[in-house]
């Protein structure tokens, strides 16, 4: 799937949750069923640092394709970053690159990517994207 | 609690009739800043209403209604603190600039290589990275008082840290994250036996506790108006007229100056030394608003009140299960920092906010203390004069939803 596609069924699923509490209990939902970092990636130098909650990101290059995987010591902030890497992980550097995430803004979670709400996930979303551009122009 | 009318206080603040995410505000976060009331909101409308003009300079009528009104301010906050002179009174931006700009002018004057600053390990970032700064600059060295995992200072550690080497101590009143009242009345007075200053940050305290300068002895004292009902932008830094006198400014411009020759420039007399440049008048002429406001109501009062409340919240808090309070010193004000067991601070204010409960997480600018305790944080929930039981209930409901789908 394109990182569109998945953005819009992203925003399918969340259309069905009636609250703001059965958004957050998927959210948490997900960030404990994220597939774990390896713990040799949780190292300071893969440390995105915000300023409450931390996240470590790893990207691997696989056919062509770059490959997410990351942790939170936060849950709500994990699950976060397991929809990003639902959207950005299995896809071609220069697609993540010139990707346009819309998708957290429409499920209505905009605040999450607030500078002023310190969870480190601006700071992932640009992560991401340098990581692949540093791939796509290794390629 | 009948110290006073808390629906009439209530009343005077009116963003607490106000709602988030549907429901009713309960604001916890009064350690950051505190909400203004009525008398201080309107009293901004009237300075731009009726008195808007540049302090200490013209002769024109506006000027001479903004500079009385600014004057009066450094009135009330003598009274207010009990300076023994009104040119001991410095208008800051706040609690940062004062610490500053005594680190940058008494550090200039009276800090060299191999002497020694003392700070304790509950300070907030701005008590200690100024002072680090000058160590380095001067090469002098960095001393921290040690504190218990109850979150008290170690007093016998900070009397073995005092020596002829020391230049300054610096310590907090009442610790911005676990809500410590620090005995300063007898730090100050150790120190003065080896002919050392003490700065204290009284950030946390203003606002709380009835401070008086001369009979703490205290040779600087340092506070913001935000954090005690007034508004943002302006601060408070009081220092002794001995150690201000032997200072060198901290900023050149226009009102610090008597004479300006290309050849030399004689310094204005305190307080204006201090105050270069247009300060900010209106927060400066509203903080008066906010004194009277809490002379209206008795800091006594206040101080009481909260107590209690303090006391209530500590309780509710204790029963809830898998509750940590970082910071149970025997002396407390208005600050309570806890984790939920298994569930992550920034996690838990998340959903305090969905639930219209506002509260601090995060290390609350004091990294090093986070560390003392290896914690990546804490949850804070800091009181004020309009707070009510009713709010502390509802808090504890919300920790029990985010536990139950956090955990």
């Amino acid at each position: 799937m394109t990182i569109k596609e998945i953005q819009n069924e992203l925003i399918e699923d969340f259309s069905f949750f009636e609250d703001w509490m059965s958004k957050y209990e998927y959210i948490i939902q997900l960030g404990k069923e994220l597939p774990l970092i390896n713990e040799a990636y949780k190292t300071d130098d893969l440390l995105i640092k915000g300023c409450q909650s931390r996240v470590w990101l790893h990207a691997d290059y696989q056919d062509g394709k770059v490959v997410f995987t990351a942790d939170s010591d936060a849950i709500i902030t994990k699950g976060l970053v397991s929809l990003m890497i639902k959207v950005l992980s299995n896809q071609q550097p220069k697609d993540i690159v010139n990707s346009e995430l819309y998708f957290i803004d429409e499920i209505g979670l905009k605040e999450h990517l607030s500078p002023t709400r310190a969870n480190g996930l601006v700071s992932m979303v640009k992560q991401m994207k340098l990581y692949a551009m540093a791939l796509s122009a290794k390629v | 609690m009948t110290h006073y009318d808390i629906h009439s206080i209530r009343a005077d603040f009116p963003i607490l009739k106000t709602t988030v995410n549907g429901k009713p505000l309960v604001y916890l976060d009064n350690g950051a800043t505190t909400q203004k009331p009525l008398a201080v909101i309107n009293a901004i409308t009237d300075y731009y209403t009726l008195k808007n003009s540049n302090v200490h300079r013209g002769v024109h009528h506006l000027s001479q209604v903004a500079t009385d009104a600014y004057e009066i301010t450094r009135k009330k906050v003598k009274h207010y603190i009990n300076a023994a002179h009104e040119h001991e009174i410095v208008m800051t931006s706040g609690t940062t600039h004062g610490i500053n700009l005594v680190s940058s002018c008494y550090g200039k004057q009276f800090v060299k290589a191999g002497d020694e600053i003392i700070i304790s390990a509950m300070e907030h970032h701005s008590n200690i990275v100024p002072w680090q700064m000058l160590c380095e600059e001067r090469n002098a060295t960095l001393k921290v008082i040690p504190i218990s995992d109850d979150g008290e200072l170690d007093m016998s550690a900070y009397r073995s840290l005092l020596n002829d080497r020391v230049k300054m101590v610096a310590v907090t009143y009442v610790s911005n994250t676990l809500g410590t009242i620090n005995p300063v009345k007898e730090i100050i007075k150790l120190a003065h036996e080896y002919g050392v200053p003490v700065l204290i940050d009284g950030a946390q305290a203003i606002q709380h506790i009835a401070v008086d300068v001369q009979a703490l002895d205290a040779d600087f004292f340092v506070f913001s108006g935000h954090k005690m009902y007034g508004p943002t932008g302006v601060g408070v830094l009081y220092g002794k007229e001995k150690w201000l006198e032997l200072m060198p400014p901290y900023q050149g411009g226009g009102d610090m100056i008597k004479e300006v020759k290309f050849e030399k420039t004689i310094y204005n007399e305190l307080p204006f030394k201090f105050e270069a440049g247009t300060p900010n008048i209106e927060a400066g002429i509203c903080l008066a608003n906010a004194i009277d406001y809490i002379n209206e109501v008795g800091l006594n009062n206040i101080s009481l009140y909260e107590t209690e409340l303090l006391k209530y919240a500590t309780k509710a808090l204790n029963d809830v299960e898998g509750i940590r309070i970082i910071g149970t010193s025997q002396e407390k004000s208005s600050v309570i920092s806890f984790l939920l067991d298994g569930a992550h601070p920034y996690d838990v204010g998340v959903i305090l906010d969905k639930l219209g409960v506002a509260v601090r997480t995060g290390h609350h600018c004091t990294q090093p203390l986070m560390e003392r305790f290896a914690i990546p944080g804490t949850v804070r929930a800091s009181i004020a004069m309009y707070n009510t039981k009713e709010e502390i209930d509802t808090l504890v409901l919300a920790i029990k939803k985010a536990a139950s789908m956090l955990l």
